[in-house]
């Protein structure tokens, strides 16, 4: 795979949070997941997102990938204001900038391997054949050429994991955020899907937020975020050398 | 990109096979039921109607009493027509061709070891003119047959088959109870009429045979009247009716105590009955559409969760809530058009076998086939697209969330 021409400016902040909230519900029965998030993510950063079951971090990450709104506070991309976006416009910046691996895998039942990961280009109005090319490569690339024609019900739990992620990396997006993409596989396994991880942001220079509840996982990031009971625990925030 | 959409629907049918021959076969069932019941309906009055016009379409009825009652309708204290009546019609009023007395009665008949129980009608040989009816074989009764009241008579196809056979029965001559009387002609065969009565069960004699050796009396049951071509019905109705009031010295304001018909009329009763049948049918119908609507209602919203995570899926990766909605109504449409067209298509195929078997026309209405189509069309499209819509306009997380 060729080095996409991203920005070469590595420390432009890309990502920006401030005093992001997030209220389930309302009343009494009020659950505030988030209380006022601030993050900062520069590009090409490999970033680990930890923490307690319940501290917030699914629910950040969905912030994060324009597929939830916040319920107070400002999510800027690349400078731009999300929160004052249209949902058409979240779209488009979801297809064009944003992979995204689930916690649940998320693919199209009955659909073959090769379909699901086309199924991004096709929205970005891939030709037929190059969409094809790009499939077959993301495929190779997790390591599943001899599965494309697959369904997620002949899949094993790792391999559709694996599946989810050529997905998310397909179109080449300018970010890859992973919640718990490793959460459903044995240690082997996870080494596995982390190695494949770090070489997208290495050798491509893809900005990567990843959850993670292993430590052994997050020692393949550049950083840490700590979340604690919906807040960032500052005191636990490490600065680690990219 | 509809191209596009159109494949990826198509797909996504082919890879839900039961759900969508499900949805299909609820078009199928709905669409086939009302064509046929539609198409065999108006095959029926259409049976009736020519059948009807088989009469002679310029045919009016003379019946003592008041109105259409049929054979021992209530008419019994109104006074019966005689054989003048007919004559004064035929003499005073211009435009006419044909005008034909007529009385029956069932009687027993017999040729050698056969008998058979038939209506013996007397008439003229006005009668077959009147009823458009041609002879196979043989001859009508002669002028002076007719004068003299002779027994010679015309058998209608169904008697010839009962009595004879393959025989030819001219010249032969067979018994009308203890009446006996000679075969003159045989009737061409008419088949039976849309209500199941068999049209050539009869013997046709001299109307003053019937009178003097059958019945015993000068009375005349019904006289046939048949305007000429391009004369109005409506005239002659008009002018028979003052003829007849004169005749019976009815007084001016009196009601009359016979009754003229006109053909538009018996055949206005005759298809009122038919329409009923077929508005019956068409409900029936409708009843198996509605059935096969909540059918295909149904499987789409069975499939509303696994669609609506599918749906929160594809916001994910990036598609726009009408990119999303596009898909799902190609594939409502597609899968509507597909079972519509089935359901034409099977709807016509036993309409027409139906047809063939009740021997009635077989009749295409298109308004019917359209309307048919466009409702299960619009069930499959509307079940199938509004849960899509309403599951693309929710946040992408919910839609993955929706249990
Ligand atoms: N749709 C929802 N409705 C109500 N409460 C919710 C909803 N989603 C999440 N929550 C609540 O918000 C809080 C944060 O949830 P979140 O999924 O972000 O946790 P998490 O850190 O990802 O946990 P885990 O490690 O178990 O995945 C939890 O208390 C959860 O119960
Ligand atoms: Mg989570």
């Amino acid at each position: 795979m060729k080095t996409t021409g991203m920005d070469p400016n590595q420390n432009q902040t890309i990502i920006r949070l401030r005093g992001v909230t997030k209220v389930y519900g309302r009343g009494s029965a009020a659950m505030h997941a988030l209380k006022g998030i601030d993050m900062d993510i520069r590009q090409g950063e490999f970033v680990a997102v930890m923490g307690p079951s319940g501290s917030g971090k699914s629910t950040v990450m969905n912030i994060l990938g324009c597929l939830d709104t916040p319920t107070r506070g400002q999510y800027f991309f690349y400078g731009m204001d999300v929160g004052k976006l249209t949902r058409d416009q979240r779209a488009l910046l979801r297809r064009h900038y944003l992979g995204f691996v689930f916690q649940g895998f998320n693919l199209l039942n009955r659909t073959s391997a090769l379909e699901n990961v086309e199924l991004p280009l096709i929205y970005r109005g891939t030709p037929v054949a190059k969409r094809r090319k790009l499939a077959v490569e993301a495929l190779a690339a997790v390591g599943l050429s001899a599965w494309e024609s697959h369904t997620p019900g002949e899949l094993s739990g790792g391999q559709q994991q694996r599946v989810a992620i050529a997905r998310a990396i397909v179109a080449h997006p300018r970010v890859l955020l992973a919640d718990e993409p490793t959460g459903n596989l044995d240690s082997s396994r996870s080494r596995e899907i982390m190695e494949l991880i770090s070489a997208f942001n290495r050798e491509l220079g893809l900005t990567i937020i990843m959850v993670t509840h292993e430590t052994s996982m997050a020692a393949y990031a550049g950083r840490r975020i700590h979340f604690m009971d919906g807040l960032i625990d500052n005191g636990g925030e490490q600065k680690g050398a990219l | 990109m509809l191209w596009e959409t159109f494949l990826l629907a198509q797909r996504e049918i082919r890879r839900n096979v039961l759900r969508s021959s499900l949805t299909i076969l609820g078009i199928v069932i709905g669409v086939a039921a009302v064509i046929t019941m539609v198409t065999l309906g108006s095959g029926a009055t259409a049976k009736v109607t020519a059948d009807i016009s088989n009469l002679g379409s310029n045919m009016l009825m003379l019946r003592p009493g008041q109105g259409f009652h049929g054979p021992g309708g209530a008419r019994s204290s109104a006074p019966m027509f005689k054989t003048d009546d007919a004559e004064a019609i035929a003499r005073d009023i211009s435009g006419l061709a044909a005008v034909a007395p007529l009385s029956s009665k069932m009687t027993q008949t017999i040729y050698g070891s056969r008998n058979w129980s038939t209506s013996v009608i007397g008439t003229t040989d006005d009668f077959v003119k009147v009823r458009n009816w041609p002879l196979e074989s043989g001859r009508l009764f002669t002028e002076g047959e007719m004068r003299a009241g002779k027994t010679v008579c015309v058998l209608g196809a169904t008697v010839k088959k009962e009595l004879f056979g393959g025989q030819d029965p001219l010249g032969i001559s067979i018994r009308l109870r203890k009446l006996s009387c000679q075969v003159i002609g045989v009737l061409q065969p008419k088949g039976q009429t849309s209500f199941g009565t068999d049209q050539d069960d009869l013997v046709l004699i001299p109307m003053r045979a019937f009178q003097r050796r059958i019945a015993g009396n000068t009375d005349v049951k019904t006289i046939y009247v048949s305007a000429e071509d391009g004369i109005s019905t409506e005239k002659v109705k008009k002018a028979i009716e003052t003829l007849m009031r004169e005749r019976r010295h009815i007084p001016i304001g009196d009601e009359s105590n016979f009754h003229v018909r006109d053909m538009k009329e018996i055949m206005d009763t005759l298809t009122n009955s038919t329409r009923v049948l077929t508005a019956l049918l068409a409900a029936i119908a409708a009843v198996s559409l509605l059935v096969g609507g909540i059918g295909i209602m149904n499987i789409m919203l069975v499939s509303v969760t696994e669609r609506t995570r599918e749906i929160g899926i594809r916001l994910a990766i990036g598609a726009r809530e009408r990119e999303v909605l596009m898909q799902f109504l190609v594939e409502a449409v597609v899968l509507s058009s597909f079972g519509g067209l089935a359901g034409i298509a099977l709807g016509l195929a036993a309409a027409a076998a139906g047809a063939q078997a009740l021997n009635v026309p077989f009749i295409f209405n298109i308004k019917i086939v359209l309307i048919a189509f466009l409702f299960s069309a619009a069930v499959g499209v509307i079940f199938g697209y509004f849960p899509a819509r309403k599951a693309a306009r929710l946040d992408p997380i919910e839609a993955l969330r929706h249990e």
